[in-house]
């Protein structure tokens, strides 16, 4: 498949992991200025991943993500004007500031959260897979979480449930090595993730997740199965960079075991790629950044320019505003 | 014109008749809505109140679920969010801790945590309480702790007319509703107009006018509080007995209307006393009412134990008609 590549295909994943990560980077400043509160969970590393899935979807499927969901986001759509605002606290946020960054939320694009309580989503996806099933829909359900969520119950019933009644769902297991502090190996009897899905007699496959054309190829494949009614599990092998938040000191691994993951950031590797290929230049390079630089820019002036909501609204969306 | 006069206004039925009634009218009405819970269709549910709908709607819409109830209810989450009209059911409230976590934190929070993009128009109906020798994991009273979160609204149907009207009102809601059906009621008979309908989920009923005492309850303790108006009645005293049916939102004008009229108030709970729904609404009556009030608010609960098995000490750890009327003669001096 990777064959196939062409240079406006190539330009666009570069283009969208280069937004991820130079977005992360400005809200880790912004963190430090005091400008974004809270948890925030950085996504540094994993970029080939939503990058990869995000650009297999069509609009009318829905994703649900996990609180370390930005990428996923800006993958899927949403602007980064309306991230930024939200992670301000601000009402022109996508979820008028009462999310924050772990609860980004867009109907428009079909992006159901930023969940935060792990393996919660889960559920949430196969409820939507069901109900594409008795629209008798094409769309499908895609679901976002990291290897911690398979330790938990929702992830088995969902799973199952899933397969039992064969629902257009698509699980994207982030296998980034460590639920916040605890390794896999410590967690899970099994380390060998996509095994589990054979339990529940759903396809799987593990995946090169530092390797955007892997799974670009992998969710391509995945999602034409989905489509047609069966679930998929995919594990998708990744390295976060950073800490797990912002409070978090990183005594739980090693520095040397961070760089050795380095070598395959795939802000790296897949430039070489492209160029290697002849279909990135310099030019290419520095103009992607640019536009990064450019949209992020905004994004942050917008945010910063954009008014709270009025504290008289505090109630506002607790119950829909109908005549009851 | 004999014909039309012949013809019966009410029917005959149970509770688990009229719950029944409303889920099929449900399904008739529209296409969107479906029941999922466990063993809803091929065992007719768990306490006969789905029984034939399997038959009449098909697998598809009648849908048994594996014992799986944090994912199911949030699928059925999920699926209200994608545009369907879902009943989930959960056999027991003490089983519904399993979805606990899809109840608080996705149920009730995707509206608000969204900024109003994601509503979810679920029904999540379970059945309540105790009386049925079922012990500890099986017969408690939990819905005053679902009362306690903003975003979803709680019901508690006591009478055929609410089982048989509030769902439809729930299901056109556009947020969640929960429905709290006490397990002690699906037996009670009586007759029902044959064109009941919806019937609102906003207010309070005074389900008997009274001058001298309110006796404010809800749910499976209605028959019992009844009961006891009907005994102090025989005392020479006027109990009014207000049922809540809707415990979130309260309906605090029904009930403060009530003891302004009274001076005087008892809250029957199945609830345990601490930290409780029967809390909650004698501190309204305090706050909104206590200059109107003529003796402290009393409150009748169940006994701060698990639920026990034998017969004689569940009877002893529930509200019973006497000690109802021990404390509506303490509120009204002994």
């Amino acid at each position: 498949m990777t064959a196939e590549l062409t240079r406006d295909e190539g330009l666009r994943l570069l283009h969208e992991m280069l937004r991820i990560r130079r977005f992360e980077e400005r809200c880790v400043e912004l963190y430090s200025a005091a400008k974004i509160r809270g948890f925030l969970h950085l996504y540094i590393g994993e970029e080939a991943i939503a990058a990869g899935v995000c650009g297999s979807l069509t609009a009318d499927d829905t994703v649900v993500a996990t609180y370390r969901e930005h990428g996923h986001a800006l993958a899927r759509g949403m602007s980064a004007r309306s991230i930024m605002a939200e992670m301000f606290g601000k009402v022109d946020g996508c979820s008028r500031g009462r999310g924050g960054s772990m609860h980004l939320f867009d109907a428009s694009i079909g992006f159901c959260g930023g969940n935060a309580i792990v393996g919660g989503g889960l559920p949430l996806a196969v409820g939507v897979g069901l109900a594409r099933k008795l629209q008798r829909s094409e769309a499908i359900a895609v679901c976002f979480f990291g290897e911690g969520a398979v330790a938990e119950g929702e992830f088995h019933e969902s799973m199952n449930l899933a397969s039992l009644w064969g629902l257009p769902v698509l699980f994207c297991c982030e296998n980034n090595l460590y639920a916040m502090g605890t390794a896999l190996a410590r967690s899970e009897a099994d380390t060998d993730l996509a095994v589990k899905a054979a339990g529940y007699e759903m396809p799987a496959w593990a995946v090169d997740g530092m390797d955007v054309l892997a799974v670009h190829d992998a969710a391509r494949r995945a999602v034409a199965v989905v489509r047609e009614g069966v679930p998929v599990f995919l594990e998708l092998r990744t390295f976060r960079f950073r800490a797990h938040s912002m409070y978090d000191p990183e005594l739980y691994r090693a520095k040397a075991e961070v760089e050795q993951w380095k070598v395959r950031d795939p802000l790296d590797t897949f430039p070489a790629l492209l160029r290697e290929r002849g279909l990135l230049d310099d030019g290419d390079l520095d103009r992607l950044e640019d536009d990064v630089r450019a949209e992020i820019d905004d994004a942050v002036a917008f945010a910063d320019a954009a008014p709270f909501e009025d504290v008289e609204d505090l109630t506002r969306f607790v119950y829909s505003e109908v005549a009851r | 014109m004999t014909a039309l006069a012949d013809a019966p206004t009410t029917v005959r039925c149970t509770y688990r008749d009229a719950v029944r009634e409303a889920i099929r009218e449900a399904m008739q009405r529209d296409p969107r809505v479906f029941l999922m819970g466990e063993d809803v269709g091929m065992y007719g549910g768990c306490f006969a109140v789905s029984r034939g709908l399997l038959d009449e709607f098909g697998p598809e819409r009648i849908r048994d679920t594996p014992l799986s109830e944090s994912a199911f209810v949030g699928a059925g989450i999920g699926a209200a969010v994608a545009g369907m009209r879902p009943i989930v059911e959960i056999m027991t409230v003490n089983f519904s801790l399993l979805a606990l976590d899809q109840i608080m934190n996705n149920a009730a929070t995707l509206l608000h945590m969204s900024g109003g993009q994601f509503a979810v128009p679920v029904v999540i109906r379970m059945t309540t309480g105790a009386g049925r020798q079922l012990a500890a994991q099986h017969s408690h009273s939990l819905e005053g702790w679902y009362a306690h979160i903003p975003g979803i609204t709680v019901l508690a149907p006591a009478t055929l007319e609410d089982a048989r009207g509030m769902l439809w009102t729930a299901l056109e809601d556009p947020d969640p509703v929960l429905v709290f059906e006490n397990g002690a009621l699906y037996n009670m008979e009586g007759e029902l107009a044959t064109d009941a309908g919806p019937v609102d989920i906003a207010t309070a009923r005074v389900r008997r006018g009274g001058t001298d005492v309110s006796l404010i309850t809800y749910g499976g303790m209605l028959p019992r509080t009844l009961e006891a108006a009907e005994a102090l009645a025989a005392e020479g005293v006027s109990a009014e007995v207000v049922d809540l049916r809707v415990l979130r939102p309260l309906d605090d004008a029904t009930i403060i209307g009530s003891v302004v009229k009274t001076h005087r108030a008892v809250v029957v709970d199945e609830g345990w006393r601490s930290g409780s729904l029967s809390a909650e609404v004698s501190a309204r009556i305090t706050e909104q009412a206590f200059w109107d009030l003529d003796a402290p608010v009393a409150r009748v609960c169940s006994a701060e134990v698990p639920m026990p098995y034998a017969k004689h000490l569940e009877e002893a750890a529930l509200p019973q008609v006497p000690s109802i009327l021990a404390a509506a003669r303490e509120v009204l001096g002994g």
